[in-house]
């Protein structure tokens, strides 16, 4: 771990404006996964800006009869929110999939978003890895690629998302509200958050320099049933192989994100219309393109039959 | 006392402590946090600098330059030890690389420098900034792709009994199976530590290490330095597993630190140093042959192993088993070793047997199903009383077809459904069964006594707790003999300036350590008697008192204003060459497979063990389920992944290597059949705490064949092995 700085911020605008001002540094919150890439010094940010007391830990009902979920609500809170559990089912349970009960009670709902691959390459500071040192190329490909991405990957890299809440927020539409340096917000679609790799896979959000998540906010609730299927080999504490994020509705039309299979939480809205017609019919578009190592096609045949169970259980 | 008669009745046949489950005497200590480790050692060495470790990021060639500069300079640090600034340095008996590298470099994470600082944090961010260059060199790090090369080991012995290949041609039923499993890591909790404090040329080392003695030794020979020079203290350890049976670079780098920056240095290697700086266990291919009658009778049995090592390594010898555990006229048991580039193999929890089970217990259950017997009765049908390579030799003891039979009673084996076929919702469920075994090993192993006035026992043991409870099993076995309550009794362990003793390993530290001190308690009572002009074999101790006919003396007022004490050693005869003694169980597994997703889910466990005199029935439990919970992993998750590009362990750390947690083990149960072994020793014990793990692979791997009719020969048994053959879903 390198020597840093710290400070804590006293508003959302000063903190984006206080990151801006020095190159590299890093918001921290619940310090989850920071703090052991700092260890690692695979994050070697010289400046730390705490902030952890801007208030930010509210979720509160929107105009529009959605939810706002502040940026450093604990995991373990949102998952236990009344509304959470009654209107949006999926978020709760991909959050209860995560991690474990400490780290849930630690880390925050944008830290979530922001957590970085568990790709053990991208973990070994002896290995080359575009994502941490841009350029060195790629140890995961042609290497140990089990957890690797099946979808959107690159020739640069073949990493995966980790988290388990931000696939039940795509498949929600949820979108992320930031302050940027200059003191103006905006909203970023989930959609358009997380990037593929492509050639800068070091480039993982629309995030700007400086710019800092001041909530998530959820659209009103669209009903339906509400299904999260984690599949791991250890029944708890593992990164999904694969997870299926899915409302389906009473006539059988609904929406899918995936977790585990890109670089990002992975959904491909025009193959929900072939939702009805059944998992495999889903899956042509939802997979189009899949690039599969030896060691990793086997998540295809998971994807198609967990979704399959999850429209069985739907309809029944 | 040589032990070389088998055991008559003496003062443990008492059984008033010994036998009784008991509290662990050391568990408060523990669970407040106030057991110091090896790490913690802070009132011992209060003006400890930090070690930090730098690993080499190649598996194989020679460093071409190492520039320190930036690190030198930097702050808090005080100094850097490379290859270059400790002089000749030689390397421990049981070590296979050398523990600090350079130039040369013979491992992924093999250590290349320790950097000395004031803190923790100073040390470990002046290590990244040492720059290195390597020359890389081509290393071999696929088993399967040198198998052919692997050759006999010196210390392997071929089993060939009879005519293998002509009977097993012959054999109306044949089995020809070949399986794999991959390389483990010990995965202790505590990562190995030490602390290191030179007076003159004098050390003292704070150590994390299930065998002092042999740790002092090879300390002493590493750094050139006479024995005498060295204490080793370790008196309690996070686990260890057979990854602290040897010194490591922890140890051996704090000394030099601490020898280079003239004051105390502690070092503790980081979590992924665990992976591919220690030992690990070695991955195998095994190919086994079975020919039996059309009646189940085996007439050949063939068991073949590879692994590898770095040259100058030994064998993971997973045949080890076969050779005693069922009849069969004709025998081919061969282990072939061939030299790999990767960090170096060597024993972990059960070595051979472990992995031979895993295996052997499979083709077994194969076999069976193809003769169309319960795999039970198939084994029951193949039992032998006797060495099978040597019928002259009967074992000590072996109660495994009732292992067997009462643990199929117990579990409700009858219920077990054909495989493929039973269904609970969207789970497929089956049941497997696997026999356990593991010999029973025992080493010289010596204790103090000391009594004093106001009757307390004190034991003084080199001997280690790893987790074990031998701390309890020690008070136990002093109490008995003495005739005192066990909070009168005080044990001291690990530490090099107490009598040498059998350490903590292969299973034998339980039974072995225990002899010892049953050894020194004799002859402490001896000299109570006679102290007190009793004859001492008509003397007594019981209820804190010494008796002889109607003369009775408290056993403090016995001891005298000064105290006793006596020194005794146990050493064992030729017993078990005339006996095989071994330990023995069955475990019995029911699984869950996940219809949709093949995810498999332990559902029950089961273990009967049958292991002599159990000595404490609460922390043999704990460390037969312990065992139990560690074969899980094995069996379904455990797979430490070679890179075979770049030749090392890539998922070297806690998240990547998966080893059970919680949910993963819903229910365990476990039961000792009532066995006393006298050829074994004066407790008539053997151990527990590898049984426990041997046999477990396997009859989860047939617990999932039985739920899916899926056989899978290659571990760790994941879903995705499963998945193409799983029932389709509409």
């Amino acid at each position: 771990m390198k020597s840093f700085t710290y400070e804590r911020a006293t508003s959302p605008a000063e903190a984006a404006a206080k990151a801006a001002r020095t190159p590299g540094a890093r918001f921290i919150a619940g310090g989850t996964n920071l703090l052991d890439l700092m260890k690692l010094e695979i994050e070697t940010p010289p400046h730390l800006i705490d902030v952890n007391g801007l208030g930010l830990d509210k979720i509160e009902a929107t105009d529009d009869g959605g939810l706002r979920i502040g940026a450093l609500v604990r995991n373990t809170d949102l998952a236990a929110d009344d509304r959470v559990r009654r209107d949006y089912g999926v978020l709760s349970r991909a959050l209860l999939a995560g991690a474990s009960g400490q780290l849930r009670n630690k880390a925050t709902t944008a830290g979530n978003l922001l957590q970085r691959t568990r790709c053990p390459y991208f973990y070994d500071t002896g290995q080359a890895c575009n994502k941490r040192t841009p350029g060195s190329g790629c140890s995961a490909i042609g290497g140990f690629s089990r957890q690797h991405a099946v979808v959107g990957a690159s020739t640069a890299c073949i990493a995966t998302h980790p988290s388990d809440m931000a696939v039940a927020m795509r498949v929600l539409d949820a979108q992320v509200e930031t302050v940027k340096p200059d003191g103006k917000t905006r909203r970023i679609k989930i959609a358009d958050f997380h990037k593929l790799p492509g050639s800068t896979p070091h480039i993982e959000t629309a995030l700007q320099a400086g710019e800092f998540i001041t909530a998530v906010t959820l659209p009103k609730p669209i009903g339906g049933i509400h299904v999260y299927h984690k599949i791991r080999d250890r029944a708890s504490y593992a990164f999904a192989l694969v997870s299926v994020a899915a409302v389906i509705q009473p006539d059988g039309t609904g929406r899918v994100a995936l977790g585990g299979v890109a670089h990002k939480p992975w959904r491909v809205e025009k193959a929900e219309t072939d939702l009805p017609k059944g998992a495999k019919a889903v899956m042509a578009k939802l997979m189009a393109d899949a690039t599969p190592t030896p060691e990793n096609e086997f998540k295809i045949t998971l994807v198609e039959r967990t979704l399959s169970a999850a429209l069985m259980d739907a309809r029944a | 006392m040589k032990f070389d008669t088998p055991a008559t009745t003496n003062p443990i046949d008492q059984l008033k402590v010994v036998g009784k489950p008991t509290d662990r005497i050391d568990g408060p200590l523990k669970t407040t946090g106030m057991a110091p480790y090896a790490y913690e050692q802070h009132e011992a060495a209060p003006n400890a600098a930090y070690g930090y470790v730098v690993g080499a990021t190649i598996a194989k060639g020679t460093i071409a330059a190492l520039d320190l500069s930036k690190a030198e300079s930097a702050p808090g640090v005080i100094t850097i030890v490379t290859a270059d600034t400790v002089g000749k340095l030689d390397k421990g008996n049981f070590n296979t690389a050398k523990l600090l590298g350079g130039p040369d470099i013979q491992h992924y994470h093999q250590a290349i420098a320790l950097v000395v600082a004031e803190t923790f944090e100073q040390a470990r961010s002046a290590a990244g900034m040492i720059k290195v260059r390597y020359t890389k060199a081509r290393g071999e790090h696929d088993l399967e792709a040198i198998r052919t090369t692997a050759t006999r080991h010196k210390d392997s012995k071929d089993s060939l009994v009879g005519d293998f290949v002509g009977a097993f041609s012959a054999a109306p039923v044949q089995l020809d199976v070949t399986y794999r499993t991959p390389d483990h890591a010990h995965a202790m909790m505590e990562p190995h530590a030490s602390i290191a404090s030179w007076e003159g040329d004098k050390l003292t080392l704070w150590t994390s290490n299930q065998m002092i003695d042999w740790g002092r030794g090879d300390v002493a020979k590493t750094l050139g330095v006479p024995k005498d020079n060295v204490r080793l203290i370790s008196p309690y350890i996070g686990g260890g597993f057979g990854g602290k049976l040897f010194v490591r670079a922890d140890a051996i780098l704090a000394a030099l630190g601490a020898r280079q920056a003239k004051r105390p240095v502690k070092v503790a290697l980081p979590r992924s140093f665990m992976f591919n700086n220690t030992p690990h266990r070695p991955a195998t291919i095994q190919r086994i042959r079975i020919g039996a009658s059309k009646d189940g009778k085996i007439s050949a049995i063939g068991h073949e192993n590879w692994s590898g090592d770095l040259a100058g390594g030994g064998p993971e010898d997973a045949t080890q088993q076969t050779k005693f555990l069922y009849a069969g006229a004709n025998r081919l048991i061969t282990t072939r070793l061939a030299v790999l580039d990767l960090p170096e193999g060597n024993a972990m929890r059960a070595p051979g047997e472990a992995p031979g089970l895993m295996a052997l217990e499979i083709a077994i259950d194969e076999m069976a199903e193809k003769l169309g017997l319960d795999p039970i009765e198939f084994r029951v049908i193949n039992d032998t009383q006797v060495d099978p390579e040597n019928p002259a030799r009967p074992f000590s003891q072996r109660q495994l077809i009732k292992c067997l039979q009462s643990g199929a009673d117990r579990f409700g084996w009858d219920k077990r459904g054909e495989p493929g076929k039973t269904r609970d919702g969207r789970w497929l469920t089956g049941m497997g069964v696997a026999a356990a075994f593991r010999n029973n090993l025992t080493m010289k192993s010596a204790a103090r006594v000391k009594l004093d006035n106001k009757g307390v026992v004190t034991v003084e043991t080199d001997m280690t707790d790893i987790g074990t409870g031998t701390y309890t099993i020690i008070a136990q076995t002093a109490a008995e003999m003495m005739g005192v309550v066990l909070d009168k009794v005080v044990v001291k362990l690990g530490d090099s300036s107490f009598p040498v003793s059998a350490g903590s390993g292969g299973q034998w530290g339980a039974n072995s350590s225990t002899a010892g001190v049953y050894a020194a308690c004799v002859k402490l009572r001896e000299m109570v008697a006679k102290s007190q002009k009793f004859d001492p074999a008509k003397t007594s101790f019981a209820d804190g008192k010494v008796t002889s006919g109607r003369k009775s003396i408290d056993l403090g007022k016995a001891a005298g204003v000064s105290g006793m004490v006596a020194e005794d050693f146990i050493e064992f005869g030729d017993l078990g060459k005339t006996h095989q003694q071994s330990t023995f169980g069955a475990h019995f597994v029911e699984v869950g497979v996940n219809v949709v997703t093949a995810e498999i889910r332990i559902r029950r466990m089961l273990a009967v063990c049958a292991a002599g005199r159990i000595l404490n029935p609460k922390s043999a439990r704990s460390q037969v389920i312990g065992a139990m919970t560690m074969g899980a992993g094995a069996a379904l998750m455990e797979d430490l992944v070679i890179d075979k590009r770049h030749g090392f362990f890539v998922n070297h750390d806690l998240a990547g290597y998966e080893v059970p947690v919680h949910a993963d083990i819903p229910h365990q149960e476990v039961i000792f059949l009532d066995e006393t072994d006298p050829m074994s020793s004066p407790m008539k014990a053997k151990g527990v705490g590898e049984l426990g793990i041997c046999g477990v692979g396997a009859a989860i791997a047939n617990a999932v064949y039985n739920a899916t009719a899926v056989r899978v020969r290659h571990y760790p048994i994941t879903l995705d092995k499963l998945l193409k053959d799983m029932p389709q879903i509409a």
